[in-house]
C-alpha cells in the first residue's frame, strides 16, 4: 500500500516525473519558481532542476503563453503554468488563434506539443476574478485538448499523457482538491486522456461530472445509497473530444443523467453533453436529462452565497431523488 | 548598435536584389488581376513598396534562422526561397499550395524553410517568436528569430511583454519593425504618444536603430549588424525599417485617410526606383539588365499561375483534416 499523498503533491509528483524523464520538458509561468506556485503545486522544483528549467515569468499571460507555443514547435516540450483560469483570458488570443489553429493553417505542417497547466474553480471565497470555471469555453474550440483530472491518480500520471501528445493540452487543476488525500492505486504507472471512467457504478442514475465536482457527486452517491437509490458516478476526465461512447454506455444503462458541472449553466459543457444524449440515447431515457450547474452570477465573495452559488451534494441528490420519483428538474 | 562596415555595392550584389524584389512586385502585381478575376478571394494584403525591408533584411539569414511573419508575408515568404508555384497555388486555395490551401494570403507556412507564417493577428507572432528563440537558446544553438511586425503592431500589449521578456532572458531575436506608417487606415500619430518605435525598444534595454526602409542596401547592411550582434549572445536588437506602402491596406480601401500627393511622393522614393537608378548611376546595369529581370520574373509568375490553374482543389471528404496532428511528433 501506498502512503497517502494530497493531490497537490500527486501534480508536484507528475511535474517532477516530467522533468527527470525528457531534458526536453520545462516549466514556465508567474511564481513556479521562487514563490512555489499560487497554490504550492511547484514548490521546490526550482531548487532541483534549476532556473533554465523552472522559469519565473513576467505577468505577461499573452508573452510567455506565446513563447511556449513557439518553443513546442521547436522541439521542447514545455509545461506553461497560468496561475487562475481567470487570468488565462488574457492569453487568449494565442490559445485560439495560434495554439488551436497553427496546425490548421499550415495544413498539418506544425505540431504544437504544449501543456497548459492552469488552476480552475471556486470554493475559497476568492470572489468573481479568482473562481470561475472556464473549462467548458476551451472545451468549445476544435485543435486543443481539455483533460480535468479529478482523483490522484489523474492528478498523479494526466500531464505524462499530455506531454505525450503531439496537440495542445489544457490541464484544469480545481483549486480545491488541491488539499484531497488519497492513496495513488498500487501498480499504476499511466493513464489515457482519451476515455471517461465509472468511479462508482450504479443502475438507477448516472451522475456525469468531472474535477472538482467529482468528490460533490460520489458524496451524493454515497448518500443516496443510503435510501436505496444506486446512483453511477462517470467522471468525464477529458472535456473535449468527449468520450461519447462510454457516457452513452452510463446513461443506457442507467435511463437517467444528471450532468453536474461546475461551469454556468447557458451555452455550456453541459448543454452540450444534454444534446449528445439527446441525439444518441433519447429512447433510453426514463426521465429529462438534468443539470447541477453553478447560479448564474460571477462569484460572491461571502461563503454563504458562493455555497448557495455551486453545485453541492445536496443540490445533487434531491435533482436525482426528482427524476427517480418523478418530476423533471434543473437545479 | 554594433555596426558592421558596409558591403560594398557590386553589380552581383545590385543585380541579387533587384531580382528578389522584382519577383516580389510582379507577383504581387499579377495577385491584383487575380482577385479581379476573382481567382483569389479572401483579404490580400501587398507588400508594394516594402520589397527593401523583405529582401534586405532576408539576406543577413541562414537557413538554419526561424522566420515569423504578418499577414502581409507574400514578400518575406518570396525572399525567404518559398516555391513561387506554392505561394500562388496557397492563394488559389488549391491543395498543392504552401499550406494546403487551407491558409491562404495571410497564413503561409514552410516548416522546411523555417517559415513560420503567416500571423494575422497583429501582434500575434512576436510571442511565438520568443519562443522559438527560446528554443534556440535552450538547445545552444547559433540560430536566431527573425520577427516581422508592423507599426500597428506597436500599441498591442504583446509587443510590450515580448520585448521586455526578451530581453529580460537575453532572447536570440531579430525584432523587424516593418513601420509603413499606417496601421490599416490610422497613420502613426494618431495612435502612438512616441512615435519612435526605436525609442519604445531602448526602454527595454534592447539595442535598436530606425534604418531608410526604401535602400535595400541599407537595410542588409543594417540587418546583417544586427543579426551578427544577436548572434553573438547579446541578446535581441530590433530595426525599425521605414517604409511605405503603396497600395491600400487590403483590396477593399478606398484609402480615405491619406492624400493621392503622399503617395506619389512615396513613390518617386520607392525601393525599385532607388535601387535601379542607383545601379544605372554607379554604370553597375543596364535598361537592358533590367528589362531582362523583369522578363524573368514575369515568366516565373505566369509558371506559377499556370501551376495554381492546373492544381486541385481539396476534397470535400477532408474537410476536417489537420485539426490535430496526422503523424507521429
Amino acid at each position: 500500500m501506498s502512503a497517502p499523498l494530497t493531490y497537490r503533491e500527486a501534480a508536484r509528483e507528475a511535474l517532477r516525473a516530467a522533468l527527470t524523464a525528457d531534458a526536453r520538458v520545462f516549466l514556465m509561468g508567474e511564481d513556479v519558481g521562487r514563490y512555489g506556485g499560487c497554490y504550492a503545486v511547484t514548490k521546490g522544483l526550482l531548487q532541483e532542476f534549476g532556473p533554465e528549467r523552472i522559469r519565473d515569468t513576467p505577468l505577461s499571460e499573452s508573452a510567455f503563453v506565446g513563447a511556449g507555443i513557439g518553443a513546442a514547435i521547436a522541439g521542447l516540450r514545455p509545461i506553461v503554468e497560468i496561475m487562475t483560469v481567470n487570468f488565462s483570458m488574457l492569453a487568449l488570443d494565442q490559445i485560439l488563434n495560434n495554439a488551436a489553429t497553427l496546425c490548421h493553417m499550415s495544413g498539418g505542417q506544425i505540431s504544437v506539443p504544449l501543456v497548459i497547466r492552469m488552476a480552475t474553480g471556486a470554493g475559497r471565497q476568492l470572489a468573481a476574478q479568482h473562481s470561475h470555471s472556464l473549462e467548458g469555453w476551451y472545451a468549445h474550440i476544435p485543435g486543443i485538448r481539455i483533460v480535468a483530472p479529478g482523483t490522484i491518480d489523474d492528478a498523479r500520471f494526466m500531464l505524462a499523457a499530455a506531454l505525450a501528445c503531439p496537440d495542445p493540452v489544457l490541464l484544469f487543476e480545481h483549486i480545491y482538491l488541491y488539499n484531497m488525500e488519497g492513496e495513488l492505486t498500487p501498480g499504476l504507472e499511466r493513464v489515457d486522456i482519451a476515455h471517461a471512467a465509472v468511479r462508482r457504478p450504479g443502475r438507477d442514475v448516472a451522475l456525469i461530472t468531472y474535477g472538482g465536482s467529482l468528490p460533490k457527486c460520489l458524496a451524493a452517491a454515497a448518500e443516496l445509497a443510503a435510501e436505496g437509490i444506486e446512483a453511477e458516478v462517470l467522471d468525464l476526465r477529458t472535456l473535449r473530444p468527449l468520450d461519447d461512447a462510454t457516457l452513452m454506455e452510463s446513461v443506457r444503462r442507467t435511463h437517467r443523467a444528471v450532468i453536474v458541472d461546475e461551469g454556468w449553466r447557458s451555452g455550456s459543457l453541459a448543454a452540450e453533453i444534454t444534446t449528445r444524449i439527446m441525439e444518441q440515447a433519447f429512447y433510453d431515457l426514463d426521465a429529462p436529462v438534468a443539470r447541477v450547474c453553478t447560479a448564474e452570477v460571477p462569484l460572491p465573495y461571502p461563503k454563504h452565497l458562493e455555497d448557495a452559488a455551486l453545485p453541492s451534494p445536496a443540490r445533487i441528490i434531491a435533482t436525482a431523488r426528482t427524476l427517480i420519483r418523478g418530476g423533471a428538474g434543473t437545479h | 548598435m554594433n555596426a558592421l562596415p558596409q558591403a560594398p555595392v557590386t553589380r552581383e550584389r545590385g543585380l541579387h536584389l533587384l531580382r528578389e524584389m522584382l519577383r516580389i512586385r510582379c507577383f504581387e502585381d499579377r495577385c491584383v488581376q487575380l482577385y479581379g478575376e476573382l481567382k483569389i478571394r479572401g483579404f490580400l494584403h501587398l507588400c508594394n513598396g516594402e520589397e527593401a525591408v523583405a529582401v534586405g533584411a532576408m539576406q543577413a539569414l541562414a537557413p538554419s534562422d526561424a522566420v515569423v511573419s504578418t499577414y502581409r508575408e507574400h514578400g518575406h515568404a518570396l525572399a525567404r526561397g518559398l516555391a513561387m508555384n506554392a505561394l500562388m497555388a496557397e492563394l488559389y486555395g488549391k491543395e498543392s499550395g504552401s499550406s494546403h490551401g487551407r491558409g491562404g494570403s495571410m497564413h503561409i507556412f514552410d516548416v522546411s524553410r523555417r517559415f513560420y507564417g503567416g500571423n494575422a493577428i497583429v501582434g500575434g507572432g512576436l510571442p511565438l517568436a520568443l519562443g522559438f528563440a527560446l528554443a534556440q537558446k535552450l538547445q545552444r544553438q547559433s540560430a536566431l528569430t527573425a520577427c516581422f511586425f508592423g507599426d500597428g503592431a506597436v500599441a498591442e500589449g504583446e509587443f510590450h511583454e515580448s520585448l521586455n521578456l526578451a530581453a529580460l532572458w537575453r532572447l536570440p531575436v531579430l525584432f523587424l519593425c516593418e513601420n509603413n506608417l499606417y496601421a490599416m487606415g490610422t497613420a502613426v500619430e494618431v495612435a502612438e504618444s512616441q512615435t519612435d518605435v526605436a525609442a519604445k525598444a531602448r526602454v527595454y534595454r534592447i539595442d535598436a536603430a530606425t534604418v531608410d526602409g526604401m535602400d535595400v542596401f541599407a537595410v542588409e547592411d543594417a540587418a546583417r549588424g544586427a543579426a551578427a550582434q544577436v548572434r553573438g549572445g547579446g541578446g535581441p536588437v530590433l530595426l525599425e525599417l521605414r517604409t511605405y506602402r503603396f497600395r491600400g491596406h487590403s483590396m477593399f480601401d478606398a484609402q480615405l485617410y491619406r492624400d493621392k500627393a503622399e503617395v506619389e511622393a512615396w513613390q518617386k522614393k520607392g525601393p525599385l526606383i532607388t535601387l535601379t537608378t542607383k545601379l544605372k548611376s554607379l554604370g553597375l546595369m543596364s535598361e537592358e539588365d533590367y528589362q531582362r529581370l523583369e522578363r524573368e520574373a514575369r515568366a516565373e509568375v505566369e509558371a506559377a499561375v499556370e501551376f495554381a490553374e492546373r492544381s486541385d482543389f481539396e476534397s470535400v471528404t477532408q474537410l476536417e483534416r489537420f485539426v490535430y496532428t496526422e503523424r507521429a511528433p
